[in-house]
């Protein structure tokens, strides 16, 4: 009798979804698959994961996902994600979501978020661009790139990701490649058992569209820049974890302890309701 | 730290090599490459096929060359290829 | 004196806001996410000491945005959640208005009108965003508005809007003003066991059957949570009963629209609600809302007494708008006339409604709602 032998992991996304919509080489498959194989690895309840995304190609991998699921507005995952993880602290609330979502229109949340220590799980895929809408400039976006709205080479500073999670008081904070996939789960993995705010980004390619605009035309040719260009340096200074053509600082930058914002809550909740003081 | 072997495990003679059983699914893969470029013992090349995609998936060269690293299951962004080792009967002696 | 923790039942001498605020906890409201805002700022801070002693969750987020999203993640993971806000802020609510119509969260916003339009006048009524409750957010939704115009109002109507909210899945919005708001009045709050609670229909079939947008015969789908085992996915793309995205479908877009139209419109009748004061014989109808309707009332009895055969309607429910109801109190009447805060938002509905029996509008904005004087005068040139 011949099994229908089916990808190990197959449990963990909705069958009807997939094949998923993201083009030849894109990271966003990376992310999700690294994702996936951390919640395998550590045997997570699926019943009690809720995965939140906002808007941009990789906003479709709450659809993709075996799991509660919710696809917000632009930019607004963080503060959703926060209400369902505070309403429940009993979930474990992902947010996948991309550079632009998360720290263009959604970075006042982000800040917020990882400054009251809401225990939330951040995953960025950062593909420098704003990948959905055709190509234009974010704020990750390197200087003098090619963008659809920086067509004379982009003249802003983007963002340091890690550093901007870590100035804001992130619990855990670390930067892979999609090249990085074990390393990348392992991340995943130490997120998922780790309390409080949780920051990793992703730099992700995004070759039909960024990679083209920017001569690397091919997911193989931007993952050769990862590899040629990446260095791992473990608890160095995230202001000075730099991403340009020679170099992409990665590695885990920050693992500490800070009670989270929905157990402080519930301590102060159980504190409130020993007293019997009379308004 | 991981403890490092400095010479070879002495039942190495008697140990079974672990078979490895690579699957592709052909049309679901998009041809990005990152599996037959990244694998360690290059395994996998191209194909000359042509999948619903329009795209050429990969094949394999040598299955016996695999080590079972699952790098290729790890890095497929399409969930197209994985790889497991093959369920070990007393016909798999090497 | 409001004990910790327990509800108070008996009379209170309490503000408009404060009301709100024990109204939503006496709903089931368990989770509070706003922002300070004059004239609702009390409603959080009331619920920032009240909330926690229910056990409940109160958060101040960073904007208003911020609060409806962190509402409608809440509601998804099973609480009764609420925010509360004034014109600017409810400006910057609506694409998650938007956001929650479209994934039919229960949850319940407070709109305390005051002077707009942008900062206007922060400390000062104004009935200026009652259009903007049933047209806020782009595209075409539907949603309940709510007119509350006492104190006790501001209580009850918190209450009825969690209930409409969950039995309809859709953003129940309470337009309340600045001195129904700030104004201190007697409530009487009914014990505990008489307040009628109405709670989101569960699922009746198992997870690997469970559709989430699949609609009942009253056009309203069950709801599951976050965390019971469903694993369904919502999104705010156009979707499917699946709730997966179905953005090249013109038939499911027609489907889905239409649907989160007609689950209001063809309940109109269970949801609506209006007061009716000396209309049975009235030549003159005033239609009135908020803190408006209550000179109006006076202005009715006024005119009663010199012999004007004036009635009110007062409008509880401003969306669904009463139309049918409006159109027989105008078939009946000789004319109807309209005093409202703002340059004539309502009224638009009422003539609509009223066809060809004339309608007179009178524009108050700033510091003070019309005066029953006022509004008898217009009571009188109508006659």
């Amino acid at each position: 009798m011949v099994q229908e032998i089916v990808h190990p992991l197959s449990k963990y996304l909705r069958s009807a979804m997939i094949p998923h919509i993201w083009c030849s080489g894109c990271g966003n498959g990376v992310v999700l698959n690294c994702f996936v194989h951390a919640l395998d690895e550590l045997q997570k309840d699926l019943d009690k994961l809720v995965v939140v995304s906002g808007i941009g190609c990789i906003g479709r991998t709450a659809g993709y996902t075996n799991a509660d699921s919710f696809h917000t507005t632009h930019g607004r995952a963080i503060p959703f994600a926060t209400g369902v993880k505070l309403a429940n602290p009993e979930l474990e609330v992902v947010v996948i979501s991309g550079d632009g979502d998360l720290f263009a229109i959604g970075g006042n949340h982000f800040i917020h978020a990882a400054r009251r220590n809401i225990g939330i799980k951040v995953i960025c895929a950062n593909n420098f661009n704003y990948g959905m809408t055709g190509g234009q400039q974010g704020p990750t976006t390197p200087l003098e790139s090619l963008t659809t709205t920086t067509p004379y080479g982009n003249i802003e500073h983007p963002f340091n990701l890690v550093h901007l999670a870590a100035a804001s008081g992130a619990t855990y904070v670390a930067r892979w490649t999609t090249l990085h996939v074990r390393r990348l789960t392992q991340s995943i993995k130490r997120m998922l058992e780790k309390e409080g705010f949780c920051f990793i980004e992703v730099v992700s390619p995004c070759p039909e569209i960024f990679g083209r605009n920017n001569k690397m035309r091919t997911g193989l040719e931007m993952m050769d820049w990862f590899k040629r260009a990446s260095v791992i340096e473990n608890f160095s200074d995230p202001s000075k974890a730099e991403i340009n053509s020679e170099r992409i600082v990665v590695g885990e930058f920050v693992n500490i302890k800070r009670v989270s914002y929905e157990k402080f809550f519930h301590e102060k909740l159980a504190q409130i309701n020993e007293k019997t003081v009379e308004w | 730290m991981p403890e490092r072997i400095m010479h070879p495990p002495l039942e190495s003679k008697k140990i079974k090599q672990p078979k490895a059983e690579i699957h592709i699914i052909k049309d679901q893969c998009k041809g990005c490459g990152f599996c037959i470029r990244y694998c360690p013992k290059k395994v996998l090349e191209e194909s000359q096929e042509i999948n619903a995609r329009g795209v050429h998936p990969p094949k394999i060269v040598d299955e016996s060359k695999c080590i079972i690293c699952g790098f290729c299951t790890a890095v497929c962004p399409d969930f197209a290829i994985f790889v497991f080792e093959k369920p070990c009967k007393e016909e798999c002696e090497a | 004196m409001i004990k910790k923790g327990t509800l108070p039942a008996g009379a209170h001498f309490l503000s408009g806001d404060i009301a709100c605020a024990e109204g939503a906890i006496a709903g089931g409201c368990r989770f509070f996410a706003g922002y300070p805002i004059t004239p609702a700022t009390e409603i959080a801070e009331h619920l920032s000491q009240r909330m926690p002693e229910f056990g409940g969750i109160y958060i101040q987020m960073e904007d208003e945005i911020a609060s409806m999203a962190a509402v409608i993640g809440a509601s998804y993971a099973g609480l009764k959640a609420m925010t509360a806000t004034s014109g600017p802020g409810f400006s910057l609510m609506q694409e998650n208005i938007g956001l929650a119509a479209m994934t039919e969260t229960p949850c319940v916003i407070v709109d305390i009108m005051r002077g707009g339009p942008s900062t206007g006048q922060p400390t000062l009524p104004g009935q200026q965003d009652v259009m903007q409750a049933k047209w806020g957010s782009h595209g075409d939704y539907a949603i309940i508005a709510l007119s509350p115009s006492s104190v006790q109002e501001m209580f009850s109507l918190t209450i009825e809007a969690f209930n409409l909210s969950e039995t309809y899945r859709v953003p129940t919005l309470l337009m309340g003003d600045e001195i129904v708001a700030h104004m201190w009045e007697k409530v009487v709050i009914p014990p505990a066991s008489e307040i009628r609670i109405v709670n989101r229909k569960k699922p009746k079939v198992s997870p690997s059957r469970y559709s989430p947008f699949m609609p009942d015969d009253d056009l309203v789908p069950s709801m599951a949570c976050f965390g019971e085992g469903y694993r369904f996915h919502a999104t705010g793309l156009t979707h499917d009963e699946h709730g997966y995205p179905r953005t090249q479908s013109s038939e499911v877009q027609s489907r889905l629209v239409r649907r989160l139209c007609e689950k209001i419109s063809t309940n109109e009748d269970k949801i609506i609600k209006v007061e009716g004061v000396m209309l049975e014989d009235a030549d003159v109808a005033v239609v009135a809302y908020g803190i408006v309707a209550r000179a109006a009332l006076s202005a009715v009895k006024k005119a009663r007494e010199t012999g004007i055969k004036a009635g009110l309607l007062r409008l509880i429910t401003l969306w669904p708008f009463p139309e049918r109801i409006v159109a027989k109190v105008a078939k009946e009447a000789k004319a109807i006339v309209v005093p409202e805060m703002n340059c004539g938002q309502m009224v638009r509905e009422v003539e609509r409604a009223a066809k060809t029996t004339p309608v007179a509008f009178l524009s108050k904005l700033g510091e003070d709602p019309h005066t029953p004087k006022e509004i008898f005068e217009l009571i009188r040139r109508n006659v």
